[in-house]
């Protein structure tokens, strides 16, 4: 049950026993815990599979972060974690109906804003809709992001509904660190600032999550790097909260756009670069076991993998009444099972290939994929990129990369071009089902190879074989 | 001796509602309004008035 899906990754983890690499496979070492086999949040192998939707029942706040502008509102503009909707209870169970009728790969429904899900106003109605979608739909995972002011007195509440999963974000365990970020928290009646505001915060943050550890829940830490400010910080957070038993630490670049009207936006706040981003993540990631899929999904996101479907269930779009057809479910589940058995056995393979292909230098690869685990994207739909290092004792899952960070609307194909050339920094070649004659041509000026010669296989097989620079076995099951 | 809200300014997201111990504040067209003769600017309840100290945006719930 414990094999992982890459063998290889193992064989690399035995070479190098005191410094645990993070791998694609990472997440499967605990793939049999029910709790997260068919989370895509928490297994980048599930992420594959299964789709998450956030619904935005949440819009009130009780803190003010500096990276945040509670006044944006702006239905053209896919920023990661801001939504244009504000749902009522009834509205968000029709929505989460709606998706489920539609979408049969929606495993999880989480609450993730705008505001905060627990904050005075917003916990009545966190806990409503979660308490409407359990009835509904009893095979759905819940879960909830907060920024764990309002975390520590709502754990029993949490439990008793079955929660499993939350994503608790914190920037800072310093009051120092964290008064450059929190400008204000709303508190027992008051708004405090300052350094008293950042230490009551945190307090409150690590209290909420030590509480959910002993719970039982499983515990992602989001923190958002903020160059100049958290960046050297980040590894004391990393700490404390592996201390603490977290499942998780996942570090999040900050998106800043003067545009966005944001405190650090206006003040000309550089976002993290891939590299610093990277380094970080390297500094922290020495013995935990990092998210590196996480997209940043908007509080109101719907789908697979970079997909937002978001935008096909507004209010206006959703039917009164859903037919969930749960066979269908039940169908798909049974479908994912087999191609994921298949997937191992493509890794098997993977590893047959790399070995032949022994004492080379690493690669960085990029893959276009819009799910099951397959090289399956057409370079010219694709708005991220899967980056791997290969070597010839493995792979390792280095992150994605999104081409579409800040907008979506607005950019001529030039720009979009330049967009992914950023995104595709450093790597030799980006594999696709399929690319055009003309950003082939681009890619190449680039430096980046663009390979359409492992369509449909699997992204394991597929880099393995590039890498080893074989030809495909005669079997591709499509 | 009462709160208004700016309504160009409100969000909509209703934290003030939640907070006022007196119950007036309501949702009216997308934005909150604040119902001058039921509020006490929070007298004898709390230091400071709710709904300002919660609110999102800065200048928003102010006295009429
Ligand atoms: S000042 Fe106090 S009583 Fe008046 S509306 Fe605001 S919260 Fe309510
Ligand atoms: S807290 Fe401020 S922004 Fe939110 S509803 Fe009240 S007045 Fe509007």
């Amino acid at each position: 049950m414990s094999r992982p899906v890459v063998t290889l990754a193992s064989i690399k983890r035995l070479s190098e026993p005191e410094r645990p690499k993070i791998k694609a496979s990472s997440s499967c070492a605990s793939a049999s815990d029910p709790r997260i086999a068919d989370h895509p949040c928490y297994s980048e192998e599930a992420h594959h599979y299964f789709a998450r939707m956030h619904v935005a029942v949440a819009p009130a706040c009780n803190i003010q972060c500096n990276y945040c502008n509670r006044k944006f509102d702006c239905a053209n503009e896919s920023r990661p974690g801001v939504v244009s909707e504000k749902l009522t209870v009834e509205e968000g169970l029709q929505k989460v109906l709606a998706v489920a009728a539609k979408v049969p790969q929606m495993s999880v429904v989480g609450i993730a804003g705008p505001g905060d899900s627990l904050a005075g106003a917003s916990a009545p109605k966190t806990f409503a809709l979660f308490k409407a979608v359990r009835a509904a739909l009893p095979d759905v995972k819940l879960c909830l992001s907060t920024n764990g002011l309002a975390l520590a007195e709502h754990v029993p509440q949490l439990q008793e509904l079955g929660i499993d999963h939350i994503t608790v974000t914190l920037n800072a365990v310093d009051a120092e660190v964290g008064e450059k970020i929190y400008p204000w928290i709303f508190w027992q009646g008051r708004r405090l600032t300052g350094r008293e505001a950042a230490q009551t915060l945190l307090e409150r943050q690590l209290l909420g999550i030590e509480k959910a550890v002993q719970a039982g829940m499983l515990v992602k830490i989001n923190s958002v790097l903020i160059p100049g400010i958290n960046d050297d910080h980040l590894p004391l957070v990393h700490k404390a909260v592996q201390e603490r038993g977290v499942f998780l630490h996942n570090i999040m670049p900050l998106i800043s756009n003067p545009e966005h009207g944001t405190v650090f936006g206006l003040a000309g706040q550089p976002a993290p670069t891939n590299a610093q981003l990277e380094s970080v993540q390297e500094a922290c990631g020495i013995d935990a076991k990092l998210m590196r899929h996480c997209r940043q999904c908007r509080a109101d996101a719907v789908g697979m993998l970079g997909e937002d479907r978001g935008q096909e269930f507004t209010s206006d779009k959703l039917p009164a009444q859903a037919q969930i057809n749960h066979e269908a479910r039940h169908l798909y589940r049974s479908v994912v099972a087999e191609e994921r058995a298949d997937r191992k056995a493509a890794a098997l393979r993977a590893d047959a290939a790399l070995a032949l292909a022994a004492h080379s230098p690493k690669r960085r690869v990029a893959v276009c994929t819009k799910g099951g685990g397959r090289i399956n994207e057409h370079f010219g739909h694709a708005r991220e990129f899967r980056l791997y290092d290969v070597d010839a004792t493995g792979l390792s899952f280095v992150g994605v990369r999104r081409a579409d960070n800040y907008c979506q609307g607005g950019w001529g194909e030039d720009d979009n071009m330049e967009a992914i050339l950023k995104a595709l920094e450093g790597c030799e070649a980006v594999l696709v089902s399929k690319i055009g004659r003309c950003p082939k041509d681009e890619l190449a000026k680039a430096g980046i190879d663009a390979v359409d010669g492992y369509a449909l296989s699997y992204i394991e097989e597929g880099l393995s074989n590039w890498y080893a620079g074989l030809a495909l076995p005669a079997r591709i099951s499509a | 001796m009462a709160y208004k809200i700016i309504a160009s300014m409100c969000t909509g997201c209703g934290a003030c509602e939640f907070e006022c111990p007196n119950k007036a504040i309501k949702e009216s067209d997308g934005v909150f309004i604040i119902k001058a003769d039921k509020c006490t600017e929070c007298e004898g309840a709390f230091d400071t008035p709710q709904c300002a100290a919660v609110c999102p945006v800065d200048d928003t719930c102010v006295p009429a």
